[in-house]
């Protein structure tokens, strides 16, 4: 039998953490790869935020003499066809997706959650209905639900926004419900009924917290999709309209003519938007597997 | 058994039903139709002549009686005839199902033949360097967007081989349409085969967990009779229920990729269609998706009651 160190087992677990500090570092050393995710997706809101500094050019003025400069000398990662700095464009569209990707997420995860504790708490014909109108929304894939809500709302920002937040709903609203059914029967809403509270306020104050730590896990996947989607809409047309920069369209532009001819315009844009995503990736498991250990493997 | 099936399958009905009626309000809620886009690119409008195209494609009728209309066809097989191209709908729609189809099949090909291997071995070699490598291939599967994939594809293609996959109607002979639509195939099956990775590791490494696993290395089995025999064989089944997600993964996938490789399939040609309004072949295509997907979920609810039968749908 092996002799159990206990220090190093309360340290492993995170007994002696003091501080923000002491606590960030411990989240380093426990989910390196999240640290890199939460790395990756800091450099990305400090890009968004701070783009009028970051960029050398205007991202839509046109320059005809630099049309498709390749890499390396004024313009760093190259220009496109119209004389655009590819840089400079990457770097304002940061700006699309986080707007787009946080708005959309947002948006879905409140509607999301509202309905799902609506149904799951109070039940009965409210339950049924939208229960049945989830199954209608998820009997189509998430990016062609985007597609026919992004062309039928007209291309803007907001309803870009709109249009990827809403097929985010089901999902949201069907685990936000499962759980908010078990935490129904749990014996802290009986103590609570049994002291006299309203189930309006049982629903607000005892339930709706304890479903946050799924729905940060969940918000933390969507927004990865979210971005994923908006870059598809875009590269299909149907996204953010110009003159705003996004990284899907970017490499709609550029798709198959200059694949030969100026692959830069292909490379970069989908290095961005890749990046992003995979930060989103790797912070989000390491947020599940913080919150969620049942779910840790 | 019998009345959850037919429960099941009313409520399928439903969906659909519900399913067709959001695709037609959601397409005539907002204003602007096919002959906004026409007299848009012509820079004028004539109301008159407007008029009168709206009125040979019915769009100057009552939104239910054109739903109606729409539904009653569909009961007997018409789907009406598309805006663009004046021809019915339908031969507009079914001679681009079998490419994409094809497609469909080799990327889920792909995706299971790569994504269960690698997902057995990243659970079976949990927390060694190879199970962390593994992870972040995966991950990052899931993280590049399958149309710049496609296009970092096609690049590859033109600089190592100085020509590009393309994708013709009429192929040569059955190898060479299966080696041009494996190209594509791999480009949306790899996001997917990510998925399917992730999936197969934590179903295997829940299994391995299992009372039943020790018992198998108390009796002194082998490793890789508990892994490949005992674990296994246990761990493909919640797999087996993810081909429903595929489903709707891959033609996420599949819309793009089609894009891309300008491959004359479905998927490409819906996006066509949402862009010019095309409501007929809109609504249509919509619809056929909408009943693959519920159908592949059916398929795969009835799949699992016969692969685990301790799962029983009660009456």
């Amino acid at each position: 039998m092996a002799v159990i160190d206990h220090q190093a087992e309360l340290n492993r677990a995170g007994a002696n953490v003091r501080g923000r500090l002491g606590g960030l570092l411990f989240f380093i050393r426990q989910y390196p790869l999240g640290a890199i995710g939460g790395l990756i997706m800091i450099a990305f809101l400090a890009t968004a935020i701070f783009a009028p500094m970051l960029a050398n050019y205007d991202p839509l003025s046109t320059n005809a003499r630099a049309s498709l400069a390749p890499p390396g000398g004024a313009h760093a990662l190259g220009a496109d066809f119209m004389g655009r700095d590819v840089l400079a464009r990457i770097i304002y569209g940061a700006r699309i997706s986080l707007a787009v990707g946080v708005g959309a997420t947002v948006v879905g995860c409140l509607i999301g959650m509202t309905i799902g504790l609506l149904s799951g708490f109070f039940g009965g014909w409210f339950d049924l209905i939208v229960q049945r109108l989830m199954d209608i929304m998820q009997s189509l894939p998430l990016l062609v639900m985007a597609l026919v809500m992004a062309a039928s709302l007209g291309p803007s920002l907001t309803n870009t926004i709109i249009a990827i937040a809403i097929p985010l709903v089901p999902n949201v609203a069907r685990i936000i419900r499962s759980n908010t059914l078990s935490l129904r029967e749990m014996p802290f809403v009986e103590a609570a009924r049994a002291v006299g509270m309203s189930e309006t306020r049982i629903a607000i104050h005892h339930v709706l917290p304890n479903t946050l730590a799924p729905l940060i896990v969940l918000a933390t996947a969507q927004l990865g999709s979210a971005i994923l989607v908006e870059s598809a809409l875009a590269f299909l047309g149907l996204g953010v309209p110009e003159p705003h920069p996004s990284w899907g369209r970017m490499l709609s532009e550029s798709a198959a003519e200059y694949v030969r001819t100026a692959p830069w315009l292909v490379i970069f844009p989908g290095i961005a938007i890749s990046a992003v995503v995979f930060g989103t990736n790797l912070l989000g498991d390491a947020i599940r597997d913080m919150l969620d250990p049942r779910q840790r493997f | 058994m019998g009345a959850y099936l037919v429960r099941r399958f009313l409520l399928m009905l439903l969906t659909l039903f519900g399913m067709s009626v959001l695709i037609f309000v959601m397409l005539r809620l907002v204003p602007g139709n096919i002959t906004d886009i026409i007299f848009d690119s012509a820079g004028f409008v004539n109301p008159a002549q407007k008029a009168k195209i709206e009125r040979e494609l019915g769009l100057d009728q009552p939104i239910v009686t054109q739903y109606v209309t729409w539904i009653a066809g569909l009961a007997r097989g018409d789907l009406g005839y598309a805006f663009v191209s004046e021809k019915p709908a339908i031969d507009e729609i079914l001679p681009r199902i079998p490419v994409t189809a094809k497609l469909a099949v080799l990327a889920l090909l792909f995706s299971v033949l790569f994504g269960v291997p690698l997902g057995v071995i990243s659970a079976v070699r949990q927390n060694t360097p190879l199970d962390y490598a593994l992870r972040v291939v995966s991950l990052s599967g899931l993280s590049l967007p399958s149309f710049w994939l496609g296009l970092l594809i096609l690049m590859a293609f033109v600089h190592w081989f100085g020509w590009i996959p393309i994708y013709r109607s009429t192929p040569d002979n059955p190898w060479q349409e299966l080696a041009l639509l494996s190209i594509p195939a791999a480009a949306v099956g790899f996001r997917s085969s990510a998925l399917v990775m992730r999936l197969t590791r934590s179903s295997m490494l829940e299994v391995l967990r299992q009372d039943y696993i020790r018992t198998a290395r108390a009796k002194g089995a082998t490793e890789p009779s508990v892994n490949y025999e005992h674990a296994l064989r246990n761990a493909v089944l919640p797999v087996v229920t993810i081909i429903g997600i595929e489903a709707a993964f891959l033609i996420g996938g599949l819309i793009v990729t089609e894009t891309v490789f300008n491959i004359p399939g479905v998927a490409r040609f819906l996006v066509e269609a949402i862009r010019w309004r095309d409501y007929p072949i809109v609504q249509n295509l919509v619809m056929f998706i909408a009943v693959v997907v519920v159908f592949v979920n059916f398929l795969v609810d009835m799949t699992y009651t016969f692969l685990d039968p301790r799962i029983k749908y009660e009456d």
